[in-house]
């Protein structure tokens, strides 16, 4: 096996893994906008701001406190979602009976300042952040060598995904989030507090951002616009998939990954474009999504 | 003669700008069915929902069990004992009849069983699994009504419950709506239906315009018939 379609199996391979990693942030931030977005009614475009937050959150950790990259993955969501908290119960619960163009244009004036704060007190040129001592190395797969740390990223953000999915679709509390979704004024008549679970949803969709952002430190340069870039493209895969389902952003998420790795390979000029030509394409065909329904 | 169970004085309701109930007077006692009768527009809903807590700004007084309610939310209202039947039912499409059954939390003792339940709307058992909302007009009614019996609420709201269904299956609520008298519950249903209504009921207030134009009480209902037909319109 010297080459596949003409091309050496370790660069398709390498780029697949590439992809698979950008698939895992792509999947873990679409999925907690798609929560957002269906119980809250807000596109929430701070979301980049708040994956980059958890980025910082970590390195502030690390570098001030001296608790490590373990400590961040569960402080930095905590406290990041804390903040989303903080956010919904002052400004985005006084929106929701507005047009979705008001949650968009407040989230996205906030992640403009919280990114300018960042900048102001980090600069802009990035902080590194070293890999756990035990994900360092990597591993022969045979056809191909891993890196430790981008196949844990790979794996535990799937497993979140997963959880999250199984969470959201079988099991009580996500019976009544999937109905308060639906019709919320006829799940508060059965007597639940239907704002309390909207600002934990907000929370916890902000703390999969930080998550992610965790995840992302020591693959990325820390800096204060890693998530405003990112975003863009997630926002593309949200529509892409279509804002209703959950399993529909997961998959999306790693299939975009995925192609956007492939393009690399067998066409490297589109790469930064192709998830844009697809959602372009998708628009075209099924403007509800692929995995969305007309709401 | 003991306090009703629920209160209703002076009742005003908006939504939005429209001011919908005009001083909304009524009251149910333990143990009875009452209706609202009136016609499309009276008003019928929407003093469901205000007893609720569902329309937006409403003002008066909304007694239940001698306790003021109209200051509080949606689910602490709920959670006093009442529960809600809409007329659109809302039943989950993202939900499965077994998840729409058990999703109203229990807020007090003695609610029904699933296996009463299941005795009442017998369908109800085999479908389980389906999809909310693949369910037939009558078969959602059912589950709408089954899924409120289950909490321990002592008060139920029913909002047009025969609307649109087949007559078979209007008897059959009929029968539940006995049924659950017999066990205790205390009901409030709105009907358009008088003759189904006549059936089940103890009392009849009838509604206009947003407000309580008359009371009738059933035995009375058939000397009363020529003013109720000019009520409803029939
Ligand atoms: N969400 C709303 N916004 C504004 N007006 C409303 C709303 N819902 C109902 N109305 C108006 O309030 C009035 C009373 O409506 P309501 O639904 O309470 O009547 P109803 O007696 O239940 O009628 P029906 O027999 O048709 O169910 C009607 O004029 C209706 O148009
Ligand atoms: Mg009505």
């Amino acid at each position: 096996m010297h080459e596949i379609f003409g091309i050496p199996p370790q660069a398709l391979f390498g780029q697949l893994l590439l992809g698979l990693i950008n698939g895992s942030f792509y999947a873990t931030l679409s999925l907690g906008l798609a929560i957002i977005f269906g119980l809250l009614n807000i596109i929430n475009f701070t979301h980049g701001a708040q994956y980059m937050m958890g980025a910082f959150v970590a390195w502030m950790l690390l570098n001030w406190l001296g608790l490590n990259y373990w400590a961040a993955l569960v402080i930095a969501p905590v406290l990041v979602g804390a903040f989303g908290v903080l956010i919904e119960r002052t400004m985005l619960r006084h929106l929701y009976k507005l047009d979705h163009l008001y949650g968009l244009l407040l989230t996205f004036g906030l992640a403009l300042i919280i990114q300018g704060v960042f900048r102001n007190y980090f600069g802009s040129s990035g902080l590194p952040y070293r890999i756990p001592d035990a994900l360092r190395g990597g591993t022969d797969l045979g056809f191909m060598f891993m890196p430790n740390y981008r196949g844990w990223v790979i794996a535990v953000s799937l497993v979140v995904c997963l959880v999250t999915w199984f969470v959201i679709e079988k099991t009580k509390l996500g019976a009544y989030l999937r109905a308060a979704t639906e019709n919320p004024p006829l799940v508060q008549a059965f007597g639940i507090n239907v704002p309390r679970m909207v600002t934990l949803t907000y929370g916890f969709g902000v703390a999969l951002a930080a998550f992610s952002g965790v995840l992302a430190a020591p693959i990325y340069q820390v800096s204060p616009q890693m998530g405003a870039d990112l975003i863009i493209v997630v926002f593309a895969v949200v529509v892409i998939g279509g804002m209703g389902s959950i399993m529909g952003a997961i998959l999306t998420g790693f299939g975009l990954g995925v192609i956007e790795g492939l393009t690399k390979v067998f066409y490297p000029e589109a790469s930064a474009t192709v998830i844009f030509v697809v959602m372009a394409i998708v628009l075209l065909v099924k403007p509800a999504g692929l995995f969305g329904r007309v709401r | 003669m003991a306090e009703p169970m629920l209160s209703v004085k002076g009742l005003n309701a908006w939504y939005g700008e429209s001011h919908i109930l005009h001083g909304v007077d009524f009251d149910v006692r333990q143990g009875e069915v009452v209706t609202l009768l009136g016609r499309n527009g009276a008003g019928k809903t929407t003093t469901m929902k205000s007893i609720m807590g569902l329309v937006g700004r409403r003002s008066g007084s909304i007694l239940f069990e001698a306790g003021e309610t109209i200051g509080l939310p949606a689910y602490k209202i709920a959670r006093l004992g009442i529960a809600f039947c809409p007329e659109e039912r809302g039943i989950f499409a993202s939900l499965d009849v077994a998840e729409n059954l058990m999703l109203p939390p229990a807020i007090g003792e003695g609610g029904m069983t699933v296996e009463t339940i299941f005795e009442l709307f017998p369908n109800l058992r085999e479908r389980l699994s389906s999809q909310g909302t693949k369910l037939s007009g009558g078969e959602q009614q059912m589950l709408a009504i089954g899924r409120i019996l289950r909490t321990g609420a002592r008060l139920l709201l029913l909002d047009e419950p025969t609307e649109g269904l087949a007559p078979v299956i209007v008897q059959q609520i009929g029968h539940t709506i006995h049924r659950l008298k017999k066990e205790g519950f205390t009901i409030l249903l709105v009907e358009q239906n008088f003759r189904f209504a006549a059936t089940v009921a103890d009392r009849h207030y009838v509604m206009e315009h947003g407000r309580i134009v008359d009371e009738i009480a059933n035995d009375a209902l058939a000397a009363n018939m020529e003013k109720l037909h000019e009520y409803l319109g029939v």
